[in-house]
């Protein structure tokens, strides 16, 4: 069997595990947009802020379903995998002739299909509660592969966790630290109006906040080269590193079997 | 009170010699405050946003409530683990009177919430947190969140008896979660939007939390409402929780 068929049958398996658990996919479809309700809702006064960018806070923060969507997707299939090799799954994987590039790439196509199953459905409910993007329906299908390119580099790292632990609790505990790079960023206030310096500087330094500002630029602003270049460039850099340091622990996960 | 004081010592020692339990339930509620409090600090400006003792303060007193009712959860989580694990079941076979299994469950959960609490206070202190409530008022303030803090373990222990899984942690975790952040988090109930404010004015929390900040602006309002209020959740959870654990008993532990 060639490369192709080995990635398509892994990664089949990877969407339809994913899928046959509904805890998986209906929280990060629900609890973003909860959060993002709760947000807009309490924080919608902060638009009379001076200097604050849009005259609607569901606008401006439309950006972070998206991200926190990707983080949930990383951290599931990252513990899909894991249970793969608790269960000893991979070891019984590397008795075949399966090639290793297909694990990964299987996995991956899994985390690509949720997390544009995703995006697609936080970009119908931004359209049905009367978001309206500036960049137009071009920005919208920017947005859509932006967002799916995020999920594919975040998906990478909880493979690598997955890869380098072998352990569900250990890709588990990324969650939190995912969680405080997302709440560490502008995803709240645009870095400008963020009074503490410290956590200004603090999201100044998360490659987070480009993300969601990448995002959030195609929604109320229009075209902003700076903060796509930013935004697609830092999401293509994580991708690379993690496939690489994914790529190198599958090597050493599949050695130590 | 032999059983529960067991209990809640079991409870107490596994939670202080195992980091992975340990850890997030004091990293948690640091990591809410500093996000909330460091990075919405401008929101102070926010027209119509008066608040004397300033946003950390008012910040504060909602992490505050949120690590109680959250120490509550995560002690539910144990309370499943020791049904995965059989223990309760060995339990139930010693104790003359088994509602002292929930008694020390209650004391677990406020015996990790206090270690939670004085670390968040000695931080939000050290940050230049400003007070304007005397000794009586933030007695008061912390009493209300003990209250809270059986809200949650009750809850959770409700939940955990009845459904003796790991797969109780999203039921234990959400309705909490979801009670404190329809809640004016990050300003007052006057500035939330409008379909926001409507649950709040419902919420129970709302009271609880506005009354807590009055505490702690030195303003005190509302506070026979707000302990009458939340002595009359931790009725209703104790009736709860009693009777997850008559549940848990006719299943044999």
């Amino acid at each position: 069997m060639t490369l192709a068929p080995q990635v398509f049958y892994l990664g089949r398996r990877s969407l339809i595990r994913i899928l046959r658990q509904p805890a998986n996919w209906i929280f990060p479809l629900i609890f973003p947009l909860a959060l993002m309700a709760v947000n807009t809702g309490g924080l919608h006064a902060a638009t009379n802020l001076p200097g604050f960018p849009s005259d609607s806070f569901v606008a401006f923060f439309l950006a972070f379903p998206f991200i926190q969507g990707a983080l949930f997707a990383t951290v599931n299939a990252g513990v899909d995998l894991a249970r793969d090799i608790q269960t000893g799954f991979l070891n019984r994987l590397a008795l075949t002739p399966m090639q290793s590039t297909a694990l990964l790439a299987g996995h991956l196509g899994g985390v690509i299909a949720i997390g544009a199953l995703q995006a697609l459905w936080y970009l119908t409910v931004g359209l049905a509660i009367g978001v309206r993007f500036e960049s137009g329906a071009l920005g919208a299908f920017v947005i859509f592969l932006l967002a799916v390119l995020i999920v594919f580099a975040f998906g990478t790292f909880g493979a690598l966790a997955a890869l380098r632990t072998g352990s569900t609790e250990a890709v588990h505990s990324l969650f939190p630290l995912f969680f405080v790079f997302l709440f560490i960023s502008s995803m709240n206030l645009p870095r400008n109006l963020i009074e503490t310096e410290w956590f200004r500087v603090a999201a100044s330094l998360n490659p987070v906040s480009y993300l969601i500002e990448a995002i959030r630029s195609l929604v109320i602003e229009g075209w902003n080269a700076e903060a796509l270049a930013l935004g697609f460039g830092i999401a293509i850099a994580l991708s690379i590193i993690g496939l690489t340091l994914s790529s190198l622990a599958l090597r050493g996960r599949m050695a130590r079997t | 009170m032999n059983v529960a004081g067991a209990v809640a010592w079991r409870m107490l020692h596994n939670n202080f010699s195992t980091p992975s339990l340990l850890i997030p339930g004091l990293v948690f509620p640091l990591f809410f405050f500093t996000a909330f409090a460091g990075g919405l600090s401008r929101v102070n400006d926010v027209p119509g946003f008066q608040f004397s003792v300033g946003y950390t303060a008012f910040q504060f007193v909602f992490v505050l409530l949120q690590s109680a009712a959250f120490a509550g959860v995560f002690t539910g989580f144990g309370i499943v683990r020791d049904f995965e694990s059989g223990f309760i079941r060995r339990l139930m076979l010693a104790a003359p009177d088994r509602r002292g299994i929930v008694l020390g469950y209650l004391f677990g959960a406020l015996g990790r919430w206090i270690v939670t609490a004085t670390v968040l206070t000695i931080v939000a202190v050290a940050v230049g947190m400003k007070v304007g409530g005397n000794g009586v008022d933030l007695f008061a303030l912390y009493a209300l969140a003990v209250l809270v803090n059986f809200c949650g373990l009750l809850w959770a222990a409700g939940v955990a008896m009845r459904l003796r899984s790991v797969q109780a942690g999203p039921l234990m975790q959400m309705p909490v979660f979801l009670c404190l952040f329809f809640a004016p988090v990050f300003v007052p109930v006057a500035l939330l939007a409008d379909w926001l404010r409507v649950i709040a004015h419902l919420n129970p929390v709302t009271l609880l939390l506005e009354t807590g900040r009055s505490m702690i602006a030195g303003d005190a309002t509302h506070v026979a409402a707000a302990f009458a209020t939340a002595l009359a959740l931790v009725g209703i959870f104790s009736i709860w929780a009693l009777r997850g654990l008559r549940k848990a008993e006719a299943a044999g532990g």
